[in-house]
């Protein structure tokens, strides 16, 4: 068992009445991938928001290296090292694609407000290095020769692997992809599968992935927990998973017999 | 190759910018002049709330009060004892203000300054809201800023005003100010904070989750935006060397967003050229609120009919061309010549409009 990178400990959000996710366990190790399904509604994406800092857990905690970052801002998390994409893509439209993902290398930028705006040397050096690290990674997806294009211009695949990218520009440890396969055929997907697998390996990733495409699932998933209405009702390997009673059950229901 | 050429004709058109407004001091009489240099203030003043309402998307509404911040300030700051003492004869004026008088380059620094203290203060806590409820409260405290600014007696003068303040704002202060307002706001949307600001308007959500402190980034926006506004205000305060509270209500920020939007909401080049066209015609229009003869008609003079000009060149800019006169775009060099080509080529193959070729380079002060 390689060491825990990302986990979370009873984690909890309930919004009035409802309880979206109910005592949640995960533990995501090292260079892991791990997918979190589970039919619409279950509150996959939700797990989502709290762990990256965008809606406040009602109990429970999530760490990160053994570090507590429970209820920290957004930035502040995506500082520390985790990174996500939306689920409904989420690009900065005004801007064009090298700059999406320069959004993304801000951070290595940090500059003072007046060594920014007056470009001085030390500045420029770090724009110049990002610039160069952002271009990088565009070549690195085929997006290199879109660089000046706006970025919502780009065909759908594109601006979910756009998204991707940019959320790798803020040099993660842990990406976290919210239905990076969604609206694909087929095909996109076995290319996403892939794609996946080389993030991983070339930049050292740990993957929490939410997929409804069955077969990315299976195939590129180490691990998965299985979420229905926010209670984890299964966790294990792929094969597992796909034998489950329960899962069977959440996702195909039962009829009033018990009969599947 | 081609950017070396681009930056020759940005030199150039900076030169004969800047003969322009050499010429322009010598020749213009008094009245054009004030126009032309009503102008350049109009620029800082787009341009700053440019940046909150067009870069970072934060409607604000409260650009007059910070102007106000900066135009009481610089005036109390450079206006000498005895110019004081005869303004003040409702109540004497607090004693330490009395005898400063400062020069007119730290005092416009130092209004600018208090002008962004004044926002940080105010945007802190305002920020934590959005869209219409930041616009309503922004203009609650620019309210506020004026009434405070009336009853202030022994500091302000009160309802009174302020008469007689030193004319400091010649063409080449005010032109040479908003030629660095134009050059820093290129510079900062060209820099990663510009980047963020853009990126906090555009998605704030995704923003935050590319790392972004969002909140952060629209204080500093406001404080910068402040800033300038203050800047903008002692400005004007010199040009027309009278000020008083009533100057700085509702309407006059309504003009400037009037100024902003019918630019293009995001562009620098579109508040410098709305800026000018919208000061040329407010004075050149003002023959509308006078009385007129028009054949058989005759018209009582109606103040304010020039607004309605206004007001209805607003609701056409919102109908036809709704992101404003240069559409959120720069100008550029490639822009130019592309069309220029184009037009002479007379319509063969105009696939991609020349604004899209980069609208990023070679701009006006590449």
């Amino acid at each position: 068992m390689p060491e825990t990178i990302l986990s979370t400990q009873n984690l909890t959000m309930r919004f009035g009445g409802l309880t979206a996710v109910s005592d949640l366990n995960i533990s995501i190790g090292k260079n892991e991938i791990v997918g979190l399904i589970g039919p619409n509604g279950a509150g996959k994406t939700t797990a989502f928001n709290v762990i990256t800092g965008m809606y406040q857990p009602s109990s429970g905690k999530v760490l990160y290296r053994d570090q507590d970052i429970t209820g920290s801002k957004p930035h502040v998390i995506t500082q520390k090292g985790i990174a996500r994409t939306f689920q409904n893509i989420r690009l900065f439209h005004g801007l064009d694609v090298l700059e999406n993902v320069l959004v993304g290398c801000n951070l290595s930028i940090a500059s003072g407000f007046f060594s920014a705006t007056l470009h001085l040397p030390g500045y420029r050096k770090r724009t110049a290095d990002a610039e160069a690290y952002a271009m990088s990674l565009l070549e690195k997806v085929g997006l290199a020769d879109a660089a000046h294009k706006e970025a919502t211009s780009l065909p759908y695949g594109q601006q979910r692997r756009l998204e991707i990218v940019r959320a790798l520009a803020t040099r993660p440890t842990v990406l976290l992809l919210d239905e990076p396969a969604a609206g694909m055929n087929p095909q996109e997907s076995l290319d996403l599968m892939n794609f996946i697998h080389r993030l991983r390996d070339e930049f050292d990733l740990t993957i929490f992935l939410i997929e409804h495409h069955m077969q990315v699932v299976m195939g590129v998933c180490d691990h998965l927990y299985v979420l229905d209405y926010g209670v984890t009702i299964a966790h294990g390997d792929p094969a597992t998973i796909q034998r489950d009673p329960k899962v069977i059950e959440a996702y195909l229901g039962v009829d009033d017999a018990g009969n599947k | 190759m081609k950017l070396k050429q681009n930056q020759l004709y940005t030199v150039i058109a900076l030169c004969v910018i800047a003969l322009f407004v050499v010429v322009a001091d010598h020749v213009f009489d008094p009245f054009i002049l004030r126009v032309f240099n009503l102008c350049a203030i109009y620029i800082i003043l787009a341009l700053s709330l440019n940046l909150l309402n067009g870069f970072t998307g934060l409607f604000s509404l409260g650009h007059a009060g910070f102007m106000a911040v900066g135009a009481y300030v610089s005036a109390l700051l450079t206006m000498s004892p005895q110019s004081k003492e005869m303004n003040y004869f409702l109540a004497p004026i607090v004693p330490i203000l009395k005898n400063i008088t400062i020069p007119f380059f730290p005092a416009l620094i130092i209004a600018g300054l208090t002008s962004a203290l004044v926002g940080f203060l105010i945007g802190a806590p305002i920020l934590r809201l959005k869209d219409d409820y930041l616009a309503i409260a922004t203009l609650g405290f620019s309210e506020i800023i004026r009434v405070v600014l009336t009853n202030l007696q022994t500091v302000t003068n009160g309802a009174q005003g302020l008469k007689g303040l030193p004319r400091f704002s010649t063409t080449y202060t005010v032109w040479g100010v908003a030629g660095l307002m134009v050059l820093f706001m290129v510079m900062l949307m060209r820099s990663s904070y510009g980047r963020a600001m853009k990126a906090v308007r555009d998605d704030d959500l995704a923003a935050e989750a590319m790392g972004i402190n969002v909140f952060k980034t629209k204080v500093t926006a406001f404080t910068v935006s402040s800033f300038w506004a203050g800047v903008g205000g002692a400005l004007l305060g010199h040009q027309i060397t009278t000020i008083d509270p009533k100057m700085f209500t509702f309407s006059f920020t309504f003009n400037i967003v009037l100024i902003v939007v019918l630019g293009g909401t995001g562009s620098i080049t579109g508040s410098v050229l709305a800026a000018i066209l919208d000061t040329v015609l407010m004075e050149f229009l003002r023959f509308l609120d006078e009385p007129m003869d028009f054949l058989f008609i005759h018209t009582e003079g109606t103040p304010g009919l020039r607004m309605v000009v206004f007001s209805i060149l607003l609701m056409v800019v919102v109908i036809f061309r709704q992101k404003g006169i240069m559409g959120g775009k720069e100008f550029s060099w490639d822009a130019v010549l592309n069309f220029r080509k184009k037009k002479a080529q007379n319509g063969q193959t105009d696939q991609d409009s020349p604004d899209k070729s980069s609208p990023k380079e070679g701009g006006r002060h590449a």
